[in-house]
Order: C-alpha cells, then sequence, then structure tokens
C-alpha cells in the first residue's frame, strides 16, 4: 500500500484497528485528543466501540474489563491521565489482562503543560502502581515507527499477557508524516485465550480475572511467577538502534523524538570529523543495557533528554562506571537544540578541532 | 427420595466466609437462582468488589472478575461493549459503590450501560472493621465516627437508589429488603426483573438490597434484622424508584 500522510495521533489509531483493535475507552487530555476523535469516528463504523470514559480511571478500568475478555482493547492519554490509570495498570499487569497503552507525553509535574516532554519516563519504566510489575514500553521516534510499535505492541500484550505501553511525545502525537500500514512485521504465535471470560457456556470452569490472592504464599508464588515472564520478556523483547558507536569516543544515548534530533547532531559532528555516534533505545523497559558492552572505542557517554534526566539513571546501570557520563537536558516542555547539543558535544570532547 | 432443596446451581460449592447471620449469604442464593432459572449461568459474566464480597468471584457459578475498589461499573462496561449478548452484573457494596465508585455508578447508569447493578447496603464498612460509609446513618456508631454519625462533621447518608433513579439511562431501580421470607421473596422477583431488563435490552438496572452486618453493628442476627427494619427501612424507603414495562419498552425499541 501507498504511504499516507496523516496526523501522528490519528496514525496511531489506523495502526491500532490494523493490529485488529475493535475496542477504545479512553477520556479527552491534550496533547493526544485527536486519538480518541479519530477512533470515535472510525471504530464503530467497523463494528467497533468507543467509550469516552467519566475519567481516565474509569477509563482504564473498561479495558480492564474488556481486555479479560480476550479483546484487543486500547486506551490513550497523556502524563497527568496515565498518572489516574496507573491503579487500572497494576491491575492489568497482576491480572495478567493484555491491553496496549499510549501516553503523549506532555510537560510535568502536575498540570504542567501540552508541550512535548519526556518527563514520564519513570513511570512508565518504573511502573507508578503498586506492587513489583513490569511493563514493556515502546519508544518510537517517529510516526511510521510509532505505527509499526503499536501493531507490534498488541502482539507481545496478548504473547505475554501484559499491559504494553507505547511512550510518545507531544511532538511525535502532533506531528504529520507519510506512514505505511502495510510494513512487513514479525509474525508472532499468539497463545490461545483460554482464560478469557466469554461465558463458560456450560462447558468448562469459571474463568477468574482476578489479582487478589490473600495467601502471602500464594501471591509470592505469582510475584515469581510475574518475575519469570519479566526476565523472558528482557531477554527475547529489548530492541535498540546503534548508529556508527563502532568507533565512536563519544556516544550520545536518546530515545523517541530527543533521538531524531540527536541523530542530526551526529551527522553534523562527524562531518567535522568527530569520532561520534548514538545509542536509540526503541524499548525502554526491557532496556538496552547490553548495548553498552558494544562501544569499544566509547570514553564519554552523552546522555540528552526532554527532562530532567530520567534515563541517564538506565545508562549508568548499562555503562556499569566503564565511562564518562555527561547529561544534557531541558524539562518543562523545552526541546534541546541541535547547536547547544554540539557546543556541549564538543566540550566534552576537549574543545573545538 | 424426592430432593426438594437444593443448591442453585448458580453457586460453586466453596463454603463462603461471610459472618453469621449476614444477609449476603441470602443476597448471593437470589441472584445466583435467577441466572440458573434464566438459563443464564453459562452466558453470564459477574464482577465482584472489594469489601466484604471481594471473594464473590469464588461463589458464583459463572466467569467472573474482581475490579478494584469502586470500579466495577466500569469493568463491566468494558466486559458489556465486547460481550454485548452476554449477561453482565456486579455486586457491589456502599463502600465500594456508595463512596469511592460514586462516580463509575453515576456514569455507568447515565450511560444506559446494559449491565444489572446488586448493590448491597449495610450501612457500614464491613470487612475493613466497621468504619464509617456513605451510607452510615445519622448518630449511628463506626470505628471512624465513635461519637455516632454526625452532619456537622460527616454529612449525610446518601441515598443511591433516589439519584440513580433521576438518571435517564437508569431503566429499572428499586430498593428491597431481605429480612423476612416475605420479603425475601420480593426482593428475589425484583432482582429477576433488573436482570430481565437486562435482557432485554432496555439500559441500566440496578437493585439496591438493604443488609445486615451482625459483626460490625455489635448485635446477633435476629437483633440485626430488627435494627435494619427500625432503623434503615424509615430512611432508605423500600420501593421501586424506576419500573419499566418490559414488553411496551421492547416495542417502542
Amino acid at each position: 500500500m501507498a504511504k499516507i500522510l496523516m496526523k501522528g495521533n490519528e496514525a496511531f489509531g489506523k495502526a491500532a484497528i490494523t493490529a485488529g483493535c475493535r475496542h477504545f475507552f479512553g477520556y479527552p487530555i491534550t496533547p493526544q485528543s485527536e486519538l480518541p476523535e479519530y477512533l470515535s469516528r472510525e471504530l464503530p463504523a467497523i463494528g467497533g466501540t468507543f467509550v469516552q470514559a467519566e475519567s481516565e480511571v474509569a477509563a482504564i478500568n473498561m479495558v480492564y474489563g474488556a481486555g479479560g475478555c480476550g479483546a484487543r482493547v486500547l486506551t490513550s492519554s497523556s502524563s497527568p491521565g496515565l498518572a489516574l490509570k496507573q491503579e487500572g495498570i497494576t491491575y492489568c499487569a497482576g491480572a495478567e489482562v493484555p491491553c496496549v497503552i499510549l501516553n503523549v507525553v506532555r510537560g510535568g509535574p502536575g498540570l504542567g503543560s501540552i508541550q512535548p516532554s519526556q518527563s514520564d519516563y519513570f513511570m512508565c519504566t518504573r511502573g507508578g502502581g503498586d506492587g513489583d510489575y513490569r511493563t514493556p514500553v515502546y519508544a518510537p521516534s517517529s510516526v511510521q515507527e510509532a505505527c509499526d510499535m503499536i501493531q507490534d505492541a498488541f502482539d507481545v500484550a496478548e504473547v505475554y499477557r501484559t499491559p504494553v505501553l507505547v511512550l510518545l511525545d507531544g511532538m511525535i502525537g502532533q506531528m504529520m508524516e507519510p506512514v505505511d500500514f502495510d510494513r512487513p512485521r514479525k509474525q508472532r504465535e499468539i497463545p490461545a485465550k483460554d482464560w478469557a471470560t466469554t461465558g463458560t457456556k456450560g462447558e468448562r470452569k469459571p474463568n477468574i480475572i482476578n489479582s487478589l490472592y490473600l495467601s502471602p504464599e500464594i501471591l509470592e508464588e505469582h510475584n515469581y511467577h510475574l518475575g519469570r515472564k519479566y526476565d523472558l520478556i528482557e531477554k527475547e523483547e529489548v530492541q535498540v538502534e546503534m548508529d556508527r558507536t563502532e568507533d565512536a569516543e563519544l556516544v550520545f544515548v536518546a530515545y523517541g523524538t530527543m533521538a531524531r534530533v540527536v541523530k542530526n547532531c551526529v551527522e553534523d559532528l562527524r562531518e567535522e570529523g568527530y569520532k561520534v555516534g548514538l545509542i536509540r533505545p526503541k524499548t525502554v523497559w526491557p532496556y538496552p543495557y547490553h548495548a553498552f558492552d558494544e562501544i569499544p572505542a566509547c570514553k564519554d557517554l552523552f546522555v540528552i533528554e526532554m527532562s530532567m534526566g530520567q534515563m541517564v539513571e538506565d545508562v549508568k546501570l548499562g555503562s556499569n562506571g566503564r565511562h564518562n557520563v555527561h547529561f544534557y537536558g531541558r524539562p518543562g516542555g523545552m526541546v534541546p537544540e541541535p547547536k547547544e547539543i554540539v557546543r556541549r558535544a564538543k566540550e566534552i570532547m576537549g574543545g573545538v578541532k | 427420595m424426592a430432593v426438594i432443596f437444593e443448591r442453585t446451581k448458580g453457586l460453586t460449592d466453596a463454603q463462603t466466609h461471610y459472618c453469621p447471620g449476614c444477609t449476603h449469604g441470602i443476597i448471593h442464593r437470589l441472584v445466583a437462582e435467577v441466572l440458573e432459572e434464566m438459563d443464564q449461568c453459562g452466558n453470564a459474566v459477574g464482577v465482584a468488589p472489594v469489601g466484604c464480597s471481594v471473594l464473590a468471584y469464588n461463589y458464583f457459578n459463572c466467569d467472573m472478575h474482581e475490579a478494584a475498589h469502586g470500579r466495577a461499573p466500569a469493568c463491566a462496561t468494558g466486559i458489556k461493549r465486547v460481550l454485548p449478548d452476554h449477561t453482565v452484573f456486579t455486586y457491589q457494596g456502599d463502600g465500594d459503590l456508595a463512596s469511592i465508585g460514586t462516580a463509575e455508578i453515576v456514569h455507568a447508569a447515565n450511560r444506559g450501560e446494559k449491565i444489572t447493578v446488586i448493590f448491597v447496603n449495610n450501612t457500614t464498612y464491613g470487612m475493613t472493621g466497621g468504619q464509617m460509609a456513605p451510607t452510615t446513618l445519622i448518630g449511628e456508631k463506626g470505628t471512624t465516627c465513635q461519637g455516632g454519625r454526625d452532619p456537622e462533621l460527616h454529612g449525610y447518608p446518601i441515598r443511591i437508589a433516589e439519584m440513580i433513579s433521576t438518571l435517564t439511562g437508569a431503566v429499572y431501580v428499586e430498593r428491597v429488603r431481605v429480612d423476612t421470607p416475605a420479603e425475601v421473596r420480593k426482593a428475589k422477583k425484583c432482582i429477576r426483573k433488573a436482570f430481565e431488563v437486562q435482557k432485554a435490552g432496555l439500559g441500566f438496572s440496578m437493585v439496591e438490597v438493604l443488609s445486615t452486618c451482625p459483626t460490625n453493628w455489635g448485635k446477633t442476627a435476629p437483633d440485626a434484622l430488627q435494627w435494619l427494619r427500625d432503623n434503615m427501612v424509615p430512611y432508605f424507603p423500600v420501593q421501586n424508584f424506576r419500573d419499566v414495562d418490559i414488553e411496551a419498552a421492547k416495542e417502542e425499541k
């Protein structure tokens, strides 16, 4: 199929439909509202359901109900809204309900701003809800990649029976780019949904979607079971792009929109003879810690974020003291500029050549 | 030997954890009998709440979801939208439905979600140890209102059935009690009607059931039933708030 020029937020909705999602429950919040608007029009037209919930809390609990019935279900929100959804996300994790959640991040904390930001990294990769759980988190850099990852996310959610997050920012949500929705994807075998609540029909014992285990011994075993699942996800699902890192003396680390900006900086610095590269995590949980074992010439890691520095902690874990770790970021919805990033990189590398 | 009374197929054979004298057992049985009589056990998905009936998913013999505190109507909305031909119900106490879950119940009713809500009102937080509920009566003591509920400090007991019945999407709303055999029989009729309204696709249906908590009220089972009659019924009138002629409504639809 030919590429279609679409606004990010609308393209995300089309990607979900392409993945077979027919149920959306959400609540409007800037800068992601074009997504529910698009799906409110498109889903009923193909026999799906769109419900504008009374709150983000209700929306994610509708997702929990629908996902428990085995349906492919989506919700989306932006930062303060995602904070409210954390209650339902931990229930989905505990009860092993597959679902996909998009977070189009804006500046915080609190009501913050409506400008693009990356300050929900901790909330998304560490989990804002209670208990020992993890959620796979995709971090696309373009509208096309977001659409590919959203489609993969539905598969991954069902393969592992887990909520999956897609971490976007207002920039990717609001920009227009050409998208091909028929790109070849990794074929996955989706396990039978024999756990779903679809009515017993008198043919089996009742299925129960539940995260309550009153006996601590049984809850402990459930957590070990979840832990083994997360170990497997860390082994199988980590994704990273390494750009010119083989001989790089300075390696940038950036994800999402920020990685796009940094790519231009790498380009410019290379033209001037600086040996620089980029590690771009495409999943931020599981995190590509192994990438830091594969940069033999690197002395300096330079983390660029649209935040006060959240991913920098994962970079330090991956580096494990082997590199000098530097950070530059701007919070509150400000986007670091290439000129400033280049200037600071040159400083780290001993000044202008 | 002829069997004249047996366990309804709507309930599993699990032993329940409810306290002696608590009327959850009666209400469970009524819901389960209705599901069995309407041949819906294999087609039903129930939603259990947080509170004393948190383990209801072990007792009803149908597919069940356990929902977060107060969120059962949202969870049921998700279920019903995926499975529109199934019978979907929530079973919620007053702490769950009338406090933390007021937004969810009001909006599910207002959307006219085709679900059935069984709302069990015993004026207290049973499981957590008898704290004040939104339905605790004026002067009634709780562990967080030890001098008795004082409206100056705590506001007034919420009349949920009255409130929900103001919403257009709520098609059938009735308050019942289960303190005598005659009232139990009436309650069952109302629960059946609530499920029939759902089956006919008419909208949201809710039955509020006045219930007892002998343990936290500090009363014997018979005294608890008497307290319900003397104190709850005057404030929470047992009556129909929104009725519907199912056949006429079906035709109109």
